[in-house]
């Protein structure tokens, strides 16, 4: 019997579906649930109402991130401090209630393990190649970096998961984003994503899954690739993925969640058939030179708005579309930049080095290597590194980065979500911008009035040492 | 979820594209653990714009929201459908929409109608002086003026809007094919059937 190729998507898909409805809907099985505290407390509400358990609360496991501060949590007699905003302190005091009450796994703020959901799952082996992975998050995306159908989903999701471990969805199409050649020094997997985003639209990959193929995810890091699928979210697409391969089982092998024994040799021979079959066809093709990406910022206030750093602001006129021309003008506006200005000339009061798309090991690495031996520029008021989780934050001081972080008059924070989304009390001021390594530039995104501009963990580092916006081979050559 | 089938009123010609989940409610509204109350931060820096849609007494109570493109991108927070819901707004009209958005639209008994943008065009121009009309059963957007718009939507979740389906309690009684596939992974799959915490 010949089989039709399958895509690595359709391979995971196939092997998940518990039943098909005559409309197409299929009822999908879920191997890994995350959940937090912004987006679960309605959801055990109404489990509780219903008395209803969970169905599988071994396959789930509970962190707080959003709400977090990322100053000190505990006093010097090693006393937990408290959370001074009452709402975030009730909502984190939910999660820790509701986690043991249905029996769910649960990290604490003060737990080492404790980090940004989508750090901590690759990092303690929880996510894994094949998995159908689900969180109250959109960027739960990032864990496709491991060649998991990771994706994020609402509220009421989080309660038919709880409730279930099951989703009911309709396949999506399927989108390939090739990108190969040679990438140029100090392009990285942040400025590989963003020049897609910049491609493809904000709604690009709205409806579809993405693979990202070719020899620049093969030969990038596992960290990369979650850094890459992370904001698959930014382009349209609920996932993304990148199929697993050497790289991957490497990276997993020996983590706290991982198989062992047999069922690891299991694992990896099943993991390795995933990859995408030759002849597989896909819905949409993209297809991306290498040599094209320069180390890329973004400029107004949606994540398609990106720009070669040498480029400089665009003006209404240069976009085809009527209603984007009008979305540009408001976006400058709101940017306070003038069409015509060379971006190296746009100066950053604030830089924040974090967030679940840049705040991992090899990340924090980047920016140091920036930052080692200079110092912030005075008109940066407020610079922030935020490692991702209490293992990244050990580990890089295990390596002397905090040092450096700290030499170069940043400050060194304690792990979770902190200015990316500003719902704790990092947030940058109205009016005020920032170079950041998060995933999202809307407006108000980082606080009421705040102007964002996405780039890399090095980029953000040269824009902390110069005050500017930076194009970071110059400053280190 | 209440049952829908039929949402009738003046429509907020907003008509704004790519409207993020970060403008429909911003982050520092998701401190909460109810659904309640979040209709108070909607829009809240739009609100703030001079001559907002939001802020006009002719939109006062609206039950339906015209956008533009792409609308409801951005986060999954299922705040931005409660959001909605708590100003009143139980369909949204737009030329599409992100698909984590229009699931938790879905889920809230939102009804989310995509038409083509000259048709949005049309209604952008009639909601401001009219009310509009769409009828679920029939597929059907209309207007005083004789204009009639038909949308798609998926069999399935017109069937749930229509009954006011609870789709947990619907998965539910499916437990035994859930568990067959759980008996199945176990076999097959034994690697993601489980954790291996070795951290017990």
């Amino acid at each position: 019997m010949t089989t039709k190729p399958r895509t690595l998507y359709q391979k995971i898909w196939d092997a998940h579906v518990v039943d098909t409805r005559a409309d197409g809907t299929c009822l999908i099985y879920i191997d890994r649930h995350l959940v937090h505290e912004v987006t679960s407390p309605q959801a055990f509400e109404s489990l509780r109402a219903a008395g209803r358990p969970v169905r599988r609360p071994d396959l789930t496991l509970a962190v707080p991130d959003h709400n977090l501060p990322t100053t000190a949590r505990k006093d010097a007699e090693g006393n937990i401090l408290p959370i001074a905003d009452s709402e975030s302190a009730t909502q984190l005091a939910a999660l820790r209630r509701n986690a043991p009450e249905f029996g769910i796994r649960y990290i604490d703020s003060v737990d080492v393990e404790q980090g940004i959901v989508h750090v901590i799952g690759p990092e303690q082996g929880f996510s894994l190649p094949g998995a159908t992975i689900v969180c109250g998050d959109s960027h739960t995306a990032c864990h496709g970096g491991l060649g998991a159908l990771a994706f994020g989903i609402g509220t009421s999701e989080v309660e038919h998961v709880l409730a279930t471990q099951t989703l009911l969805l309709k396949q999506s199409k399927s989108m390939e984003v090739r990108v190969e050649g040679k990438l140029g020094p100090w392009v990285t997997p942040k400025d590989v994503i963003l020049h897609i985003i910049g491609v493809i639209g904000t709604a690009g990959g709205t409806g579809y899954v993405i693979e990202y193929r070719g020899n620049v995810f093969e030969e990038m890091s596992v960290e990369g690739r979650l850094t890459v699928c992370n904001m698959s979210i930014e382009g349209g697409a609920r996932a993304g993925l990148v199929a697993p391969d050497e790289t991957t089982f490497e990276y997993l092998k020996g983590r706290p969640y991982t198989p062992v024994g047999e069922d690891w040799d299991k694992a990896v021979a099943w993991w390795k058939s995933l990859a995408t079959d030759a002849g597989a066809k896909f819905d949409k093709s993209i297809s991306i030179r290498a040599e094209d990406i320069q180390p890329t910022v973004t400029w107004g206030t949606s994540p398609e708005d990106t720009a070669p750093i040498g480029g400089a602001v665009p003006a209404p006129e240069d976009f085809a579309d009527a209603s984007k021309r009008e979305a540009v003008k408001v976006s400058l506006d709101y940017m306070g930049l003038t069409p015509g200005t060379r971006l190296t000339d746009v100066e950053v009061e604030n830089v924040f080095i974090g967030s679940c798309t840049n705040s991992r090991i090899e990340d924090i690495r980047a920016a140091c290597e920036v930052l080692r031996g200079r110092h912030k520029a005075d008109n940066v008021k407020w610079a922030i590194v935020v490692p991702g989780s209490g293992l990244v934050k050990a580990q890089a001081e295990a390596e002397g980065l905090d040092k450096i972080v700290i030499e170069a008059g940043l400050e060194w924070r304690e792990p979770g979500c902190s200015a990316c989304l500003a719902m704790n009390p990092d947030k940058v001021p109205p009016g005020e911008r920032c170079a950041s390594t998060s995933n999202r530039n809307f407006t108000g995104r980082q606080g009421p009035g705040s102007r964002t501009h996405l780039m890399s963990p090095a980029m953000a580092a040269a824009a902390a040492v110069t005050g500017r916006l930076t194009d970071v081979r110059e400053l280190v050559g | 979820m209440e049952p829908i089938s039929h949402v009738a009123g003046r429509a907020i010609p907003f008509g704004r594209k790519n409207v993020d989940t970060d403008v429909i409610i911003p982050a520092h509204w998701l401190k909460t653990i109810t659904r309640e109350g979040l209709g108070k931060g909607a829009f809240e820096a739009v609100r703030k714009e001079p001559g907002n849609v939001f802020t006009d007494p002719e939109c006062a109570g609206a039950p339906i929201l015209i956008a533009g493109d792409n609308f409801g991108c951005g986060s999954s927070r299922e705040h931005a459908a409660w959001a909605l819901l708590d100003m009143g707004i139980t369909c949204v009209i737009a030329p599409s929409f992100s698909d984590i958005f229009s699931g938790n639209a879905f889920k809230n008994g939102i009804l989310t109608v995509a038409l083509p943008q000259e048709a949005v065009d049309r209604l952008m121009e009639v909601a401001k002086t009219d009310p509009i009309d769409i009828d679920l059963e029939t597929q059907s957007v209309t207007t005083p003026f004789q204009d009639r718009f038909t949308f798609e939507i998926d069999a399935f979740r017109k069937h749930c809007l229509l009954e006011g389906l609870d789709e947990v309690g619907l998965t539910m009684a499916q437990g035994d094919a859930i568990s067959t596939h759980e008996a199945h992974a176990r076999k097959e799959l034994p690697f993601l059937a489980r954790t291996f915490a070795s951290v017990d």
